[in-house]
């Protein structure tokens, strides 16, 4: 028996030998290999949203460009880039958010500055500050798109009567089952005040009292017991579709294509819809500071803000956008009906007040984790 | 001979030297790190020195001197032009609420204007100035070497006059939370025993071919990818998954009653339950196996039915391994993060999870630092009764 | 084993029926799951749960396409290719540093041995998220975050111990009469090594070995704080899939994954074997 082991023992060596070679290479060679081709990382939100921005933006940018983008997919948040810069460990450069979150952070110093009129004018020569939307960009923004948080939910679930109103997404009685929430206070604590019969006009007034987030807090309660909480904007539609729950908060244009590519059959309830925009912004510090701010001005252009919306249901903040969206790519489908902004989606919808936001998402982020977790 | 003895000494403490050195470079002192970090927080006291040099000489009851009001102003107004203020004021305000919003109006408005008076403008832009109180959380954020995180981390604060008191209770998170997760161990671990004993008992008096052949099995999972089974749980649990579509199918549920099975206690409990019962089996079995089997026959022979048999003679002998496996679930279980993570929906989260919210949503660092000690130390405790009553030389993975 | 079958009563037989059925319960549980995934990564529609065709054994409900997804994404790959490379070369440092020390730790004379073993144990039960943080600290300090180095420094840290107690436990059995009668012969401590240690720790050894590599192949916490895009490995690429949607992807995924277990398994079961017939020769 030793004997045989004895006889053995060459070709260890040879194992050990060849994963010594294979430690060297990989430690001497593979952050070359990364680090030397032209390429930004930018930063998106998953699913289908990142699938436009490939389409309409990445794509036809490295074709003009030569320069590499790598797509990385976050669920929002100001979390990740404060760790980034903090740790002086920068490694996004471009970062597409809400515009709560762009301006706080931009406050904070996370952002590099970007000066409104050196973005491109509007094709018919427009300066860009007159172009885009009152209040739609911020010091720190480039692009942007209008979006939507509505409820959706499975024709499947309800063969009856179907919900129509913010208030049925509250009324457990009439629509029993569970219901997908994105974890934040954001969107959640404005449909409440809304189902709770408080007027979009005056639900920041409310909220801004101590009473009136109590009161939200306490009409979540209501259904808190049933709500499955998801993070990702991807997970809204599959959950719909799958049956995991019955109704589910979402972004618009995630259940659009998941009607219109996927063929569910997902129904979007505009009653109450929370309307906002978000835009992009580059990272403090990144090491690829002017290949970044080419793709910030690329991505700032009318034609490449609207060729989003050719993906997925999201509208360009520019006046000039508004005439460019035609039909969905990949199906012929008319857009237009199916934008946050079409009149008859606006009957019942709240503007999301991003300075209150901006003022309160720490106590209230706080707050919400408190709540979540009793 | 007494040098030779040296020799073998010191060439026996060498060739554990490198591994070591390794672990306290890449290990030790990582955790070091961040336990200096659960009391050490010099980042307001950096940014706003001036200030609260001055606030050092201030009783703490009136309101302070024109001169703070003005030196704070400046120090918000240069903090703002290097774009630092929004950093500094979140850290305030993980001290005190409320402060982050108060700091950012503030400077928004001392933006331009040179005021007569620093405090009647402080005070206009937010009322918060003219009280005390403000002044004094100000000057305990500037501490550089604070308590404060663990205070949070065991829901207490401190008063207005600095006496520490409990938290009311609907800002009382972590200690439910750590109670929670020492249940839920302990109810895995009981769970794993009763589950892990009676198989265990089967794979140690099996013929040696059928042992392995179990053996196998209980091996499988272990070397599965933690990710491959809770996946696996997942698809199985989920509200259209297959278990739920069986009990449909069999007509035990409606199709509207089918059970919330995952994204709560019950998908954390079944999948850590799943992933940690081999840790249980197998200290169990290498006890087992030593334990003959004559002794049970003995004493059936000498008239013990087999329960009495079995509980006066063969559990008592199998003690060791129960001790070795019940302290390994639990010691695991306490820590476990990813699992309830991605089955544990809102009400299925342990601590851990809470650390990982503060160091990668809030960045509320101190605060993760400080729970993170608190579980290293209630898991260190642990670890050394195990040590103490097993011995790690015990533990055994094949 | 012989049991006296004929002594059993009725109530025992039953007792022991009983037994029986529950292990087989408790087996299930532990085998079933991670079963259940690999039909359904055959599906040839996009869920995860039996569809009619499938259950009908309709060949047309079965697929390859979600491996060929797999095998044709890019992103996977190149997880497959970080894995690998991140876990040889944290396998290669724990396996040489943990035998080193096992051989220490495994001699009579080794001071402090408790404490020692103790303190060299220690990153298998920290709950690793606080190994993590701490090590996201660190590195970041040093200004090596998001760096393969830092990831592999990590995972071998968290793999030593197995290698230790692995080696230590074949060393446990181990005749150090033979060592000392080399040694009389006038072998030095590292012809010692070769000749006499090695051939009888190596099937510990390449266990160790491959249990440190299982360790690093399925670690995730360190990467999700460690590891930026460049540093995706196949666990995190699976947690990201997870947490958005669980793709048929995902469970072909799982199932290669359950395969190569499987191939870890029969390889460490058959080291442990011969492992055993050599200590019982």
């Amino acid at each position: 028996m030793k004997k045989n082991q004895a006889k053995r023992r060459s070709p260890r060596y040879g194992v050990v030998g060849w994963t010594a070679g294979a430690v060297l290479a990989c430690l001497t060679g593979l952050p070359g290999v990364t680090m030397g081709a032209e390429s930004i990382t930018v930063v998106s939100w998953g699913g289908s949203y990142a699938r436009a921005w490939e389409k309409a933006i990445l794509e036809p940018f490295t074709a003009e460009t030569g320069v590499e983008v790598r797509l990385e997919s976050f669920n929002g948040g100001l979390a990740q880039v404060r760790a980034q810069v903090e740790t002086g460990n920068v490694h996004w450069d471009i970062v597409d958010l809400e515009f709560a979150d762009l301006a706080r952070g931009c406050d904070e110093g996370l952002f590099e500055f970007v000066d409104i009129d050196q973005l491109p004018p509007a094709p018919d020569g427009t300066l860009a500050r007159v172009d885009y939307f009152d209040g739609t960009y911020s010091d720190c923004g480039g692009g942007g798109i209008f979006y939507s948080t509505i409820y959706a939910y499975n024709t499947k679930s309800f063969p009856g009567e179907k919900p129509s109103t913010i208030e049925d997404y509250f009324d457990l009685g009439k629509f029993p089952g569970r219901r997908g929430m994105r974890r934040t206070p954001g969107v959640n604590l404005e449909f409440a005040l809304m189902a709770d019969g408080v007027p979009p006009g005056e639900v920041y007034e409310v909220l801004d009292t101590p009473e009136g987030l109590d009161r939200a807090f306490r009409k979540l309660d209501t259904i808190k017991d049933h709500i499955v909480w998801w993070e990702a904007g991807a997970q809204p539609p599959q959950m719909l579709a799958d049956q995991e729950v019955v109704m589910s908060t979402a972004y618009n244009g995630r259940i659009f294509n998941a009607q219109v590519i996927e063929n569910q059959p997902l129904v979007i309830v505009w009653d109450g819809q929370v309307l906002d925009y978000g835009q992009i912004a580059i990272v403090t510090g990144t090491p690829n500071m002017e290949l970044s701010r080419e793709f910030l001005q690329y991505a700032s252009r009318v034609e490449s803000m609207a060729a989003i919306g050719r993906y997925i249901a999201y509208s360009p903040t520019r006046h000039s956008g508004v005439d460019l969206f035609t039909t969905h790519a990949e199906t012929g489908v008319e857009m237009r009906p199916h934008m946050p902004s079409a009149p008859e989606n606006l009957k019942r919808a709240l503007r999301n007040d991003w300075e209150w936001w901006s003022d309160n998402a720490e106590e209230v982020h706080e707050r919400f984790s408190a709540w979540l977790n009793r | 001979m007494a040098q030779s003895l040296r020799g073998a000494r010191i060439r026996a403490a060498a060739l554990t030297l490198p591994l070591v050195i390794f672990i306290t470079v890449t290990f030790f002192v990582p955790l070091g790190s961040m336990l200096t970090r659960s009391f050490h927080s010099p980042q307001v006291a950096d940014a706003l020195p001036r200030t609260l040099a001055l606030l050092e000489d201030w009783d703490g009851q009136s309101g302070p001197q024109e001169e703070t009001f003005r030196t704070l102003g400046e120090e918000f107004r240069s903090l703002a032009k290097q774009r630092k203020l929004g950093g500094v004021a979140t850290r305030i305000n993980r001290l005190e609420s409320g402060m982050r919003s108060t700091i950012l109006k503030t400077a928004r408005k001392l933006r331009r204007d040179q005021p007569e008076s620093w405090r009647e403008a402080m005070v206009a832009a937010d009322e918060a100035w003219g009280e005390a109180g403000t002044w004094r959380a100000l000057r305990r954020a500037g501490e550089r070497f604070t308590l404060q995180h663990y205070l949070n981390a065991l829901d207490l604060d401190r008063d207005d006059a600095g006496r520490i008191v409990t938290q009311p209770p609907e800002r009382r998170i972590y200690l439910p939370l750590l109670w929670r997760t020492l249940v839920v161990s302990l109810a895995i671990t009981v769970i794993c025993l009763v589950l892990g004993y009676p198989v265990a008992y089967l794979i140690a008096n099996s013929s040696p071919a059928r042992s392995n052949l179990l053996l196998l099995l209980v091996l499988l999972p272990f070397w599965t990818s933690l990710l491959v089974r809770t996946t696996s749980w997942i698809v199985l649990l989920q509200n259209q998954g297959v278990v739920n579509d069986l009990l449909v199918a069999i007509g035990i549920l409606g199709d509207d009653g089918r059970i919330a099975m995952v994204y709560n206690m019950t998908g954390t409990l079944i999948a850590m339950t799943q992933i940690l019962l081999p840790f249980m089996i197998l200290p169990l079995f290498a006890v087992m196996r030593t334990v003959s089997p004559q002794h049970l026959r003995a004493a059936s022979s000498l008239g013990a039915t087999f329960r009495q048999g079995f509980l006066r003679v063969y559990w008592p002998q199998t003690l060791p391994g129960v001790a070795a496996g019940s302290l390994l679930v639990f010691i695991l279980s306490i820590g476990y993060y990813i699992t309830p993570a991605l089955v544990g929906g809102r009400t299925g989260q342990l601590i851990s999870n809470m650390i990982a919210y503060h160091m990668q949503q809030s960045l509320n660092w101190g605060l993760a630092a400080a729970l993170g000690v608190i579980l290293l130390a209630t898991v260190g405790l642990f670890y050394f009764v195990y040590d103490r009553l097993v011995g790690i030389e015990g533990m055994r993975f094949s | 084993m012989a049991v006296g079958r004929a002594s059993f009563t009725l109530g025992e037989r039953l007792e022991r029926g009983l037994h029986l059925a529950f292990c087989m319960a408790v087996f299930a549980f532990l085998i079933a799951p991670m079963l259940i995934v690999v039909p359904l990564s055959f599906n040839a529609e996009p869920y995860f749960t039996f569809t009619e065709g499938m259950l009908s054994l309709d060949p047309d409900a079965y697929s390859l396409r979600w491996y060929r997804n797999v095998i044709g994404d890019g992103e996977w790959r190149h997880a497959l290719v970080n894995s690998l490379v991140i876990g040889v070369s944290a396998t290669f440092i724990a396996t040489v540093l943990g035998v080193l020390a096992a051989l220490g730790l495994s001699s009579p004379y080794m001071p402090s041995r408790q404490i020692v073993m103790g303190l060299l144990i220690s990153p298998m039960v920290t709950p690793i998220i606080v190994s993590a943080a701490g090590m996201f600290f660190f590195y970041s300090e040093l200004g090596l975050g998001q760096t393969h180095l830092s990831l592999i420094l990590a995972h071998a840290a968290l793999g030593t111990p197995f290698v230790v107690i692995t080696v230590t436990a074949t060393l446990s059995g181990f005749d150090t009469n033979l060592s000392r009668a080399a040694s009389s012969l006038g072998a030095g401590p590292i012809v010692i090594f070769r000749r006499v240690q090695l051939p009888i720790i190596a099937p510990g050894v390449i266990a160790g070995a491959l249990f440190a590599f299982a360790t690093s192949f399925d670690e995730i916490v360190t990467v999700l704080f460690l590891g930026g895009l460049d540093q995706r490995t196949l666990p995190r690429q699976m947690w990201a899939g997870i947490r958005e949607q669980i793709s048929p992807e995902i469970l072909a995924v799982a199932t290669c994954l359950m395969v190569f277990a499987v191939l870890l398994l029969i390889t460490v079961e058959w080291l442990r074997r011969r492992g055993v017939r050599h200590a019982n020769r």
